[in-house]
């Protein structure tokens, strides 16, 4: 009858709880992150230099914003498996578009992501209309995207950029003055602290419960802590890439619109049980189509930076790797394939993972062989857990 | 309670059939709801009372016949409308989505915005507020509805029909799965809504739960309207016999 509100759990048992049932999904990935380079760096001592991690950071963006775009279809309970042939269509626009067809960079740049956009709202169409579930023709469209790509290149089925282009130079030597760099932590920390204490104080003036002015500042103290460290360290090398700092950015934007705007919230709750949510007054259609879309545009910005980062577009770009190694990370970072749980933040852990993996093991002069096998392994961890947080809910 | 006088209702049904496949779910159906007025639906399983609050709460759009809001016809193209025209639905299977907590789950569809950002603090202390009124016991508004219990669900599912202040409140089966105490809360919950001026429509197959409070039963057989009664007049038997379809 009344809810059992005697048995006060101890606090360890609290925190199992929350553990087992996925509740505080980032804080163990992160851990687990911190782990693998203690292990490389164990195993190799250049694993943990300041040259090594900025290379890794500047490796992990482009799939990394192709993985935030998988974030948001699985936050559905749906996937796009074509987002690897989208991003290579996107590199091969890209490519094409500025030095065969002589077109502007910038024009090249945005008919690429207006591909996506289209590609994205006709996946959206085709599943709010007809019903076909999404992994089938998203399938489909790898296929159809794929033989785009393979026209667009055309004969050669190789386009190199030239080096002093925009495009290429952000990709590849842009990296934020250390300066920005600071005033960016300064600035992300500022508002940080801001929010939380405005939060709490009008938490207090509502009568609701608040955290500890102390807790406030711990959480500040820390997310500061590991911001200043990174750009400390990185800066003792090359500094932060600005494509990656762009990366981190669309995380946090991305965190922001699912955790605290009506749009996130009505993507949680349509992953969570679209039916309900249509009862309760959600657009779910146009929710659909938005994810759709907003993934396959994300994708597509994940092959503009992957051909920027490479400067060429080939028949290789967006090969069925990408979108593998992007879907891994979305899930290795925490994501539940199940729908409706998750956060942006795991496209960032699992793409850092993953690429901390790849990198260790190259540094281990360990061939692909093995990076397949390990990489492999690790999701099975991801999903298994994924599983395991599930069934824990469910009882 | 006191019979309401002849005046405008505030959500009427004319004429309304609506099939599933071959089953006719609803065959011509006339029904009137006013303000201050609680109208218990009774009827056997599978009488057509969940494709009422269907049609009347926008989740399903009838085949013929129309709805009128205030005498004047309207089409209800979703649950949103409905919503937008005072009309709010709990369902029978309460239609929460299971990942969100209690908060996200009151508010959804209807969240309160503060510079371009959700109102998180408006909404807890919203969501305490109308839980207070239900005298509904949650352990916190911050967990996941899937860590409540069924009463505990149900008590969310009504409070969240209550935002807005929405002129007709439709309770879909609201006591199929409540103990007696909770029965008693609910129905004087009720007695509470019509007093504000809510115009409340209660489906049961349970004829001795609304007798207490309906002030009009309105009896569901096969998709028919069966027969409508005075609740203070109408005897267990007549009911019974209008529900069955055996003559007495």
């Amino acid at each position: 009858m009344s809810a059992p509100l005697a048995t006060q759990p101890r606090p360890g048992a609290e925190l199992w709880q929350r553990l087992r049932t996925g509740e505080m999904s980032a804080l163990p990935i992160a851990g687990a992150l911190v782990l693998i380079w203690i292990v490389f760096q164990a195993l190799n001592g250049s694993f943990l230099s300041s040259d090594n991690l900025v290379n890794l950071t500047q490796q992990s963006a482009a799939t990394g914003v192709i993985a935030l775009g998988v974030v948001l279809t699985l936050h559905l309970g749906q996937i796009d498996l074509s987002v690897g042939a989208v991003s290579g269509l996107a590199a091969a626009i890209v490519a094409v578009g500025s030095v065969r067809i002589g077109w502007p960079l910038t024009l090249a740049v945005v008919a690429a992501l207006a591909a996506g956009v289209l590609i994205g709202l006709l996946y959206g169409a085709v599943h709010t209309r007809l019903g076909v579930p999404s992994f089938v023709f998203t399938l489909a469209g790898l296929l159809v995207v794929g033989g785009l790509q393979l026209r667009v290149l055309g004969s050669t089925g190789s386009v190199n950029l030239p080096f002093q282009s925009w495009l290429v130079r952000f990709c590849q030597t842009s990296f934020l003055p250390s300066a920005l760099s600071w005033l960016v932590v300064a600035g992300v920390v500022a508002v940080f602290a801001g929010a939380r204490l405005r939060d709490r104080a009008r938490r207090l003036h509502a009568e609701l419960s608040a955290p500890s002015l102390a807790s406030v500042l711990v959480r500040v103290g820390v997310l500061a802590a590991i911001l200043a460290a990174a750009v400390a360290y990185l800066g003792t090398n090359r500094g932060v890439g600005s494509v990656f700092a762009l990366f981190v950015g669309l995380v946090a934007l991305t965190d922001l619109a699912l955790r605290r705007t009506r749009w996130g919230r009505f993507v949680r709750a349509v992953g969570g049980d679209a039916e309900a949510a249509r009862r309760a007054g959600v657009p779910v259609r146009r929710v659909l189509v938005s994810v759709f879309a907003a993934c396959s545009t994300l994708a597509a910005l994940g092959g503009v930076l992957a051909v920027g980062r490479l400067a060429a577009a080939n028949q290789a770009s967006g090969a069925v790797d990408v979108t593998l190694t992007a879907v891994a990370a979305a899930v290795i970072g925490g994501t539940s394939m199940y729908g409706g749980r998750g956060s942006a933040w795991s496209a960032l852990l699992g793409i850092l993972i993953i690429q901390s993996i790849s990198t260790g093991l190259t540094l281990l002069n360990m061939d692909q062989s093995v990076r397949y096998v390990v990489t492999g392994l690790v999701l099975a961890i991801a999903v298994v857990i994924d599983a395991l947080q599930r069934r824990a809910r469910e009882q | 309670m006191s019979t309401p006088p002849a005046r405008t209702p505030v959500l009427s049904l004319r004429g309304v059939s609506r099939s599933f496949g071959a089953a006719r779910a609803l065959h011509g159906i006339d029904l009137d709801i006013h303000a201050h007025e609680v109208v218990a639906v009774v009827g056997d399983t599978g009488a057509g009372k969940s494709t009422l609050v269907g049609v009347l709460s926008g989740a399903l759009q009838p085949d013929e016949g129309q709805v009128l809001v205030d005498d004047a016809p309207v089409t209800l193209t979703d649950p949103a409308a409905a919503r937008a025209l005072g009309i709010a639905a709990v369902f029978q299977d309460l239609a929460l989505c299971a990942n969100l907590d209690v908060v996200e789950n009151l508010f959804l569809g209807q969240e309160p915005v503060r510079g371009g950002l959700l109102d998180e603090v408006a909404m807890e202390k919203e969501a305490w507020k109308l839980l207070g009124q239900l005298a509904a016991r949650v352990p916190s508004v911050r967990i996941p509805v899937a860590g409540l219990s069924g009463g505990q669900r149900r008590a969310v599912a009504i409070a969240r029909s209550l935002l807005g202040e929405p002129r007709v409140i439709l309770l879909d089966e609201p006591t199929a799965s409540l103990g007696l105490t909770q029965i008693a809360e609910f129905l004087t919950l009720v007695e509470r809504l019509r007093a504000r001026g809510h115009a409340v429509l209660i489906t049961s197959h349970s004829l001795s739960d609304l007798q207490a409070v309906a002030d009009r039963i309105v009896v569901l057989r096969l998709g028919r309207t069966n027969g409508e009664f005075d609740a203070d007049r109408v005897t267990y038997e007549d009911l019974l016999a209008a529900m069955t379809g055996v003559a007495r």
